[in-house]
């Protein structure tokens, strides 16, 4: 069994009264094809805050590759060797798609020099290159996505969050990101992947964590969850 | 120093303030708190309604308060148009929060400049039959050119409180704030809604301004003293509640009220913005907030 | 490339005018008004590193100015010290201030950011008024040490406020071509976003508000040699909170040149609209002229010109 990359322990996210993650533990191993699933509401993205820092758990501990990050700040963990996409694509709006990519280049993926070929490279990879010198406004919807990818991926990820990065797109559209995905993973990069559409879950990860109302109430292979009791009463109710 | 007569004339003043503060910081509480446009011109639309009462008064011996409500259709008028000239610039485009926020300061400036072009810098002030005389109850002395301004103050936030609770429009500036759907579901045009939540908020500012102008003499630049006030009641009282806005409003009048008594008048200005710079370092979503 | 070293040498062109300016024996009145003109010029300049690249509003530019002034004249009562040690000082007191609110933006973003700067700008003028030693409410007189070192006061103070305006904008100039300047972009575009890339937002905001408050106060020190009176109302003037933010929004935000060109050309008018016409009116151009500028050009006049070029 390969060594784990990300441990979560025991985390607890409170906002006033209500808590959102209750004693939430998990381990994603390196290299792993990890997938986040519950009904909204469950607190997957408060996790997925809590892992990249966006946000600071109340309770619990939070590693990365061995080492303690639960309270740095979201830049030192980039750094570290997380990345993440966001749900709500969130562009540098005045610069440019490769000027987007130059920005983590430089700030956490350490290129000093020839960052301008690196965001090439992975422009390439994730097949935006004729769009390098445009706004982000003028893209499409799964262009804007796959940006948040390209970005991401600039900032040289050892951990690769995935947060919806396929609502609101059609089915040739989703596989079309499952293949960049996919691809990423096979570089070595560990994804976790957070999803609504469960066709692009199911056939993603090669484990699955489902969370409902903070708790982590099922882990698994995809055909275990599937079959979960607890999962289909979280997700269809009584 | 020291003495309870002082004390007790000093909360009494602050209260009757407080009721007038509310009245001053309604159209920012709808504005900021509930729709999340940072109107910073509303204290010189405040000051415009200030002179509107002085002109009417000294032209037609106009009752000030009488005119504040004469004027509220202009008032809501010139809200609306503020607001579709701001929708169509900066928040359709999606950039409100700057530029927006230098459009506002502009507007206050030009304002309070044009004021000072037609009016010059000297102080102006009202004559009504109720300024100048006041009650004596228990030693405590109440001038009715406190008790008027806060007694419509009050009248306003509990006509306001209604409103928004329970009429259509109401209820639908209330969704636009917190509940898009249920907007959707109300059949209600969120620009059309928020035009008319800006042009009440306006309207408000021209009663305010006649209140204003019946407690103390004015000038011009008067709505700088109010800056602070309006969004340290607004934040404080939790961004849009209307019993929030008052409470604090009350708050805040009766501190002000002490820090003159006994520290002198020269402080009381700092106060309010004092419990902004706090009220927003420590707790930005307000004593009430949600 | 050829722009940049053609932005250079105009730059130049600028000084060497002024410089020669200096050494000319004009009328007393031009320099007298261009000193107010390179104020404004480092004014903007240093509004706009905290306002145009890391998009933090910041109304309270009267404070940070006054700070400056009061600093000096609190120097100049004490020590009778000379002026260079007044503007480094006046400089360094804002720039703490500058910290100050740099902590504000941990908390407090957007709107309710702007609303704390402008509350600050009222507390601190409070305080002013109620400290005696440097004139409180009614104002102190300063007297200029006997000589300046060449020409006279006039002159030498415009000389001064040209080197400033020179250092503010090479500043300037320097943050937004470095990995500084990128980093604030990108934190004026989304600071969420910005963070999860790995750039220290804090740090560098930390950094913008600190250099923004040192130039605004270094702005400020020279002001009571110039005015030789100083009282809290000419110091916290609401103008400089105006202006500090016309100018680089009629210039343009996103680079050195905008708050350059907006404050020659709005200085500029504002001197002559007070000569021909009056003072309150220029303020009524300055409020319209923002006005204007935000809703029909909200990129500026950089951004007007390069519209024009791109069709």
């Amino acid at each position: 069994m390969a060594a784990p990359l990300l441990e979560v322990e025991g985390v607890v996210k409170r906002f006033g009264g209500f808590t959102a993650l209750n004693r939430v533990t998990l381990e994603v191993r390196a290299g792993e094809r990890f997938g986040l699933i519950g009904p909204n509401g469950s607190g997957k993205t408060t996790l997925i805050n809590c892992v990249a820092g966006s946000l600071r758990a109340d309770e619990g501990r939070i590693r990365l590759a061995g080492q303690d990050i639960t309270t740095l700040p979201p830049h030192r963990r980039t750094r570290l060797g997380i990345a993440r996409s966001f749900q709500i694509p969130k562009p540098f709006t005045s610069m440019t798609v490769r000027e987007n990519l130059e920005i983590p280049l430089e700030y956490a993926g350490h290129a000093r020099h020839g960052g301008a070929a690196e965001a090439a490279d992975i422009l390439r990879e994730i097949g935006l290159h004729a769009k390098a010198h445009l706004r982000p406004a003028g893209l499409t919807q799964i262009e804007m996505r796959k940006l948040e990818l390209a970005r991401a991926m600039a900032a040289r990820p050892k951990l690769l969050i995935s947060d919806e990065a396929m609502a609101g797109l059609s089915s040739a559209e989703v596989d079309d990101i499952l293949a960049i995905l996919f691809r990423l993973s096979a570089q070595g990069i560990t994804i976790i992947m957070i999803e609504h559409i469960m066709r692009a879950v199911m056939r993603f990860s090669e484990r699955i964590v489902v969370l409902d109302a903070g708790e982590r109430i099922a882990e698994g292979t995809p055909a275990e969850i599937v079959r979960h009791p607890a999962v289909e009463k979280a997700y269809l109710g009584e | 120093m020291f003495s309870w007569d002082l004390l007790a004339n000093a909360v009494v003043a602050g209260l009757l303030i407080g009721g007038f503060y509310a009245a001053v910081s309604l159209g920012v509480g709808l504005i900021f708190g509930l729709l999340d446009i940072a109107n910073i011109a509303q204290p010189a639309f405040v000051i415009v309604g200030a002179y509107a009462a002085y002109v009417m008064n000294g032209a037609y011996g106009l009752d000030p308060i009488l005119t504040g409500i004469l004027f509220t259709p202009v008032f809501y008028v010139v809200g609306a148009v503020v607001y579709r000239v701001y929708y169509g610039s900066f928040e359709r485009r999606g950039e409100e929060s700057l530029r927006g926020l230098v459009f506002f300061f502009g507007i206050l400036f030009i304002i309070e400049v044009s004021l000072s072009l037609k009016f010059g810098v000297d102080y102006r002030l009202v004559q009504a039959p109720y300024i100048g005389k006041s009650i004596d109850i228990g030693g405590v002395g109440i001038a009715y050119r406190y008790l008027v301004p806060c007694v419509v103050g009050i009248a306003m936030t509990v006509a306001l409180y209604v409103f928004l609770g329970r009429t259509f429009y109401g209820r639908a500036i209330m969704a636009v704030s917190q509940d898009r759907l249920a907007l959707r579901l109300m059949g209600a045009d969120p620009v059309q809604i928020k035009t008319i939540a800006f042009g009440i908020g306006i309207a408000a500012a021209s009663l305010a301004g006649a209140l204003l102008i019946t407690i103390a003499p004015v000038v011009p630049s008067t709505d700088r003293d109010y800056i602070g006030r309006m969004f340290a009641i607004t934040v404080l009282g939790g961004m849009g509640s209307i019993g929030g806005t008052l409470v604090a409003a009350v708050m805040l009048g009766i501190t002000e009220s002490l820090m003159s008594t006994f520290f002198g008048p020269s402080w009381s200005q700092a106060v309010s913005f004092g419990v902004l710079l706090l009220v927003l370092a420590v707790r930005p979503a307000g004593l009430f907030g949600r | 490339m050829q722009r940049a070293s053609l932005t250079v040498v105009a730059g130049a062109a600028i000084v060497a005018a002024g410089v020669a300016l200096a050494t000319l024996r004009l009328n007393p009145y031009l320099y007298f008004a261009g000193y107010v003109i390179l104020q404004y010029v480092v004014i903007a300049t240093a509004w706009n590193i905290l306002g145009g690249y890391a998009g933090y509003v910041n109304f309270g530019t009267p404070a940070f100015f006054a700070l400056g002034a009061y600093t000096a004249v609190a120097l100049i009562r004490s020590l009778h010290a000379p002026l260079p040690v007044l503007i480094l000082a006046g400089g360094l007191v804002s720039a703490l201030l500058g910290l100050g609110i740099g902590y504000l933006t941990l908390r407090l973003r957007g709107t309710f950011f702007s609303i704390a700067t402008l509350a600050l700008s009222v507390v601190l003028q409070t305080m002013i008024i109620n400290w005696e030693y440097v004139g409180g409410s009614r104002g102190i007189s300063v007297i200029r040490p006997p000589g300046p070192p060449f020409g006279n006061y006039v002159v030498f103070l415009f000389t001064v406020m040209l080197a400033l305006a020179v250092i503010a904008v090479t500043v300037a100039r320097l943050i937004e071509r470095s990995w500084v300047g990128r980093g604030l972009a990108a934190l004026r575009d989304n600071e969420e976003a910005a963070e999860c890339m790995g750039v220290p937002t804090l740090r560098l905001k930390l950094f913008a508000t600190t250099v923004s408050g040192f130039l605004l106060g270094v702005a400020g020190a020279p002001f009571p040699y110039y005015v030789t009176f100083v009282e809290p109302n000419s110091a916290f003037n609401l103008d400089y909170a105006v202006n500090a933010l016309a100018m680089p929004m009629i210039g343009g935000t996103t680079s050195w040149v905008g708050p350059v060109i907006g404050a020659i050309l709005l200085g500029s008018a504002q001197q002559l609209a007070t000569v021909t016409i009056s003072s309150e009116l220029n303020l009524f151009i300055v409020g319209v002229v923002l006005v204007g500028f935000v809703v029909l050009a909200p990129e500026g006049l950089l951004g007007l010109v390069r519209r024009l070029r791109g069709r």
